[in-house]
């Protein structure tokens, strides 16, 4: 480009040189558009509408392409394929499998592995989206939908702590597909097989009604009034410290401020949020977020990762580490168990062990970390089940603070949080009272909870099951109250970095189910202490007292005080060495367990 | 371009449609007239399944124009059944079928006096630039192994440069001097570019063919001989000619000659000393580059007929007075 210079986008030559490249694209290309899954969203279609001409002069046979196996995800159709090579970038550049390429020459070009090989990596599915044709769609939505036919809801993932965001494309009362929204500040415009895939798993295994378990041990369907009166005569036999509630994984602010609530007006104050750990304190903010905020993971030049092992507990964090690491060359050190990643790194150990080490300097990498302009410390949610909690994350806080990690313009210490209620439930002080609340039980209130090791509950302790899927824990549950999932309600969530999004209703609620939070407003008033709001507006006014930064929707709050106010503690940190925190990343909540492509992937991806 | 949007349906229909509507540039007396060229045998067929397609779309409302335009989708179609196979330059698929001999779970590695070259090789280039030397490794992988690459040598290629394997794949598939699958000892590859093609390759060819009993790309039952072709080697001068790529005697002993202006009854002559273990000579008179007995490297039959004497100077520049 010349200063001055003109061009001219609509003459009969430009126009005719368009025809010229668009008749060649469409040479090989097959005339299957009417039972292509691109069909209406497709760029070539859209491209030879605009600029095309009508007909083209090739008679010659088209050409045809071996399809090839990519795994339970993404379907081939290579004959499609018009070469541009956009999949073999991500594969390469984002993704981090180098297993797709361009193999041959002319016009026996292909797209392929050569040897026969599955995509195995947690972000295959977005190969679906940036494909400009229907050369690879989406396995499980083939054949089932025209996406005009579609109703798309803008609203976010919950399936870990990120909180893509994504729109939920329905038709009538079923989720057909979901897809990436850009957001340059927490997914890009990627998104996770679970979160692409996991929709059918909102189909199976959903509760529908009331249900009470009777003296044979089966369930009965009631009515709501029935579940609610058995509830309320249980709730006023038991001694107030023998409550507990436990919120589950996939919970949103206004049904966790509403169980906590409850809860203490019963006079309890044992509720906390699954995988937050029974020993957690909320009392500074900066010890559970990501502080560094996802974005500016970016500008670090070292990462320290403890016991977390972000490819599988938050795949969209891990794309933008490579990121980093590909652009910058940035060194990671980890310590943890053996675990797969699709960057440069060192495992510098396993345990604690490595990692006083690095606190007293005695490792090789204490150097690297000490030379870093812009350190990144992230600790993995796995180790607030640890007892030895506060004496891991003193140590870190000694490494932060040599690594010069927490300043004014830059603050490296992260928590990398599993998934999407544990932020706002600490935000909303979902703190357990006691410790050991649960193994004393005689009334449980689980909101969804699905991972609570239930065997530690006493045999006669009565369990009331409220959520979504029948999932692990209605086994133990004398009353099921069934509630919405994420993609039939407006809720509010809070990912990792602290950034407040909203869930919105893409499809009504299935069967005689209703809201968490309704539920909850409901029974309270049957038990005689009824909650002051009765929509959704007032129980965020609630929110407002507690934690107003959960009004700020899609706004991140970042924490004012850091980590380093924590009062000096004297536990002693145990020999034992880290845990994985995720074992199937396919497989996490009730939802993708209930879901057939997830039960795919893991059978086929996971396979050693 | 058009945003994805709800509306876009609209794009197939009116593409059907604007089909629909249109004039049908193509008549069926210019279709016929085109075909009877190239395939006089189709046309008997085409009165009867133009019959049949009439019979079959009668029950609908039919126009003279909806006629023709079957009629041309028919020519078309038979058309193309009588094509030409297209015809393969290289000796294998795009993708990789595991057979006894070829899969990845064969162990390949380079021999020891190998081993040294790959290091030469790698030395000529940057530590950071290793994958660099893909098409060397390659093709000394090749001479080691009779002529062809195993997948399991691609990828201990591909281990040595430190890529992943698929990036060596691409290289391989994308030259098609690279074989991927089977070939002879001696590997007989017939140019099919335009010069030699008018002087007659295609002839050469289907001799060799012929005489060793082969299809292309198919190796003789003694595993001495495989025939290929090969765009243009650069001896468009001398054309007609051949290359023998001879295997037979690992990377040491590994020849890659020309052979020009030859003949089919010359390319015969040529594989049957090769059968005898002998050397075909790459000359007739040392110093020439063609089988021509009466020919001077690339000069004419008999002599040059011009250029006889040294050039002279140019007429418009006086030298001495630079």
């Amino acid at each position: 480009m010349l200063l001055g210079m003109k061009i001219k986008t609509d003459t009969p030559v430009a126009k005719k040189a368009r025809e010229g490249v668009m008749e060649f694209l469409l040479m090989n290309h097959p005339l299957d558009c009417p039972i292509c899954d691109q069909g209406g969203e497709c760029d070539l279609q859209d491209q030879s509408m605009a600029f095309g001409s009508d007909r083209g002069r090739f008679t010659e046979m088209k050409r045809s392409v071996v399809d090839k196996n990519l795994g339970p995800l993404v379907k081939t159709v290579m004959t499609r394929c018009i070469q541009c090579t956009r999949c073999v970038r991500f594969a390469t550049e984002v993704a981090g499998v180098q297993d797709l390429g361009m193999l041959g020459r002319g016009s026996g070009e292909e797209i392929g592995t050569y040897v026969e090989k599955v995509m195995t990596s947690e972000l295959s599915g977005n190969v679906i989206d940036i494909c400009p044709v229907g050369a690879l769609t989406s396995k499980p939505f083939a054949f089932k939908a025209r996406n005009w036919e579609l109703k798309g809801t803008e609203t976010i993932d919950v399936t870990d702590a990120v909180g893509s965001n994504i729109r939920i494309d329905s038709r009538g009362p079923e989720v057909m597909r979901i897809l990436p929204r850009l957001n340059e500040d927490i997914n890009e415009e990627w998104i996770s097989d679970k979160t692409r895939f996991c929709y059918d798993g909102l189909k199976r295994q959903r509760l529908n009604d009331p249900m009470i378990r009777v003296a044979d041990g089966r369930f009965k369907p009631v009515s709501w009034r029935d579940a609610f009166a058995v509830v309320a005569e249980v709730v006023h036999q038991v001694k107030p410290e023998e409550i507990v509630g436990v919120a589950g994984q996939l919970s949103d602010a206004e049904s966790m401020i509403a169980l906590k609530d409850f809860l203490n007006r019963l006079g309890s104050n044992n509720v906390w949020c699954e995988r937050n750990g029974s020993h957690h304190d909320a009392d500074l903010r900066s010890t559970y977020l990501m502080n560094t905020s996802i974005a500016d993971l970016e500008k670090a030049d070292v990462f320290l990762l403890i016991g977390t092992q972000p490819r599988v507990e938050a795949a969209m964090i891990n794309a933008r580490i490579r990121k980093t690491v590909r652009a910058t060359n940035a060194k990671v050190g980890y310590i943890g168990p053996e675990t797969n990643f699709n960057y440069d790194h060192q495992h510098l150990g396993t345990g604690p062990q490595t990692l006083i080490e690095l606190a007293e300097r005695r490792h090789p990498f204490s150097s690297a970390l000490l030379n870093a302009k812009n350190p990144a410390i992230i600790l993995g949610a796995g180790l607030f089940d640890r007892k030895d909690k506060d004496a891991i994350f003193f140590a870190v806080g000694t490494i932060a603070e040599y690594a010069n990690a927490i300043r004014p313009d830059w603050n490296g210490y992260n928590v990398l949080l599993l998934s999407a209620a544990q932020a706002a439930a600490l935000d909303l002080g979902l703190v357990p009272e006691s410790e050991n609340s649960i193994e004393s039980a005689k009334f449980v209130y689980l909101m969804g909870a699905d991972d609570v090791n239930l065997e530690k509950v006493p045999s006669d302790a009565f369990v009331v099951y409220q959520g979504h899927h029948g999932d692990q824990s209605v086994y133990r549950a004398n009353v099921i109250l069934p509630a919405s999932a994420f993609s039939e309600k407006e809720g509010t969530y809070e990912n990792t970095e602290g950034c407040t999004q909203q869930t919105l209703p893409a499809v009504p609620i299935v069967g005689d189910a209703r809201d968490d939070w309704k539920i909850i407003r409901a029974l309270s008033e049957v038990s005689g202490i009824q909650l002051p709001y009765d929509s959704l507006e007032a129980i965020r006014s609630r929110i407002r007292t507690v934690a107003p930064n959960l009004l700020h929707v899609d706004e991140r709050e970042p924490a004012t005080f850091p980590p380093s106010l924590k009062p000096k503690v004297t536990q002693k940190l145990s020999q034992d060495s880290f845990r994985t925190a995720v074992e199937n990343f396919y497989m996490t909540d009730s939802i993708t367990r209930a879901s057939k492509i997830m039960a795919q992937c893991s059978a086929l991806l996971l396979k050693k | 371009m058009q945003p994805r949007s709800r509306g876009s349906p609209i794009s197939i229909l009116t593409r059907s449609d604007g089909a629909e509507n249109s004039t049908c540039p193509r008549s069926l007396a210019q279709l016929q007239v085109r075909q009877k060229a190239p395939n006089s045998q189709v046309l008997p067929l085409s009165p009867l399944s133009l019959s049949l397609s009439l019979w079959y779309y009668s029950a609908g409302a039919t126009s003279p124009k909806m006629l023709a335009r079957l009629a041309a989708n028919r020519l078309l179609e038979i058309r193309q059944a009588f094509r030409q196979p297209s015809r393969s330059f290289s000796t294998a698929l795009n993708y990789h079928l595991d057979s006894p001999d070829n899969n990845p779970d064969l162990p390949w590695e380079f021999s020891d006096a190998n081993k040294d070259k790959v290091k030469e090789i790698l030395s000529h280039y940057p530590s950071n630039y290793k994958q660099s030397a893909v098409i060397p490794l390659l093709d000394l992988a090749q001479q080691q192994h009779g002529g062809w690459l195993p997948v399991s040598a691609m990828n201990a290629v591909a281990k040595i440069i430190e890529v992943a394997p698929v990036r060596v794949f691409e290289v391989a598939t994308f030259y098609s001097m690279f074989n991927r699958s089977k070939v002879g000892k001696y590997h007989l590859l017939v140019c099919g570019t335009t010069p030699c093609m008018i002087r007659g390759s295609r002839e050469i060819e289907d001799a060799l063919l012929k005489h060793l009993g082969v299809k292309r790309n198919e190796v003789t039952k003694d595993g001495l001989f495989s025939v290929g072709e090969m765009e243009c080697m650069g001896c468009c001068v001398n054309a007609p000619m051949i290359t023998v790529a001879d295997y037979s005697n690992g990377s040491e002993g590994y020849t890659y000659n020309y052979y020009e202006d030859v003949t089919p009854k010359h390319v015969v002559e040529i594989v049957e000393k090769l059968r005898r273990g002998e050397k075909p000579p790459v000359r007739k008179l040392a110093g020439h580059g063609t089988q021509n007995p009466n020919r001077i490297m690339s000069g004419p039959e008999g002599g040059n007929t011009t250029l006889l004497t040294d050039p002279k100077p140019p007429p418009c520049r006086d030298l001495d007075a630079c």
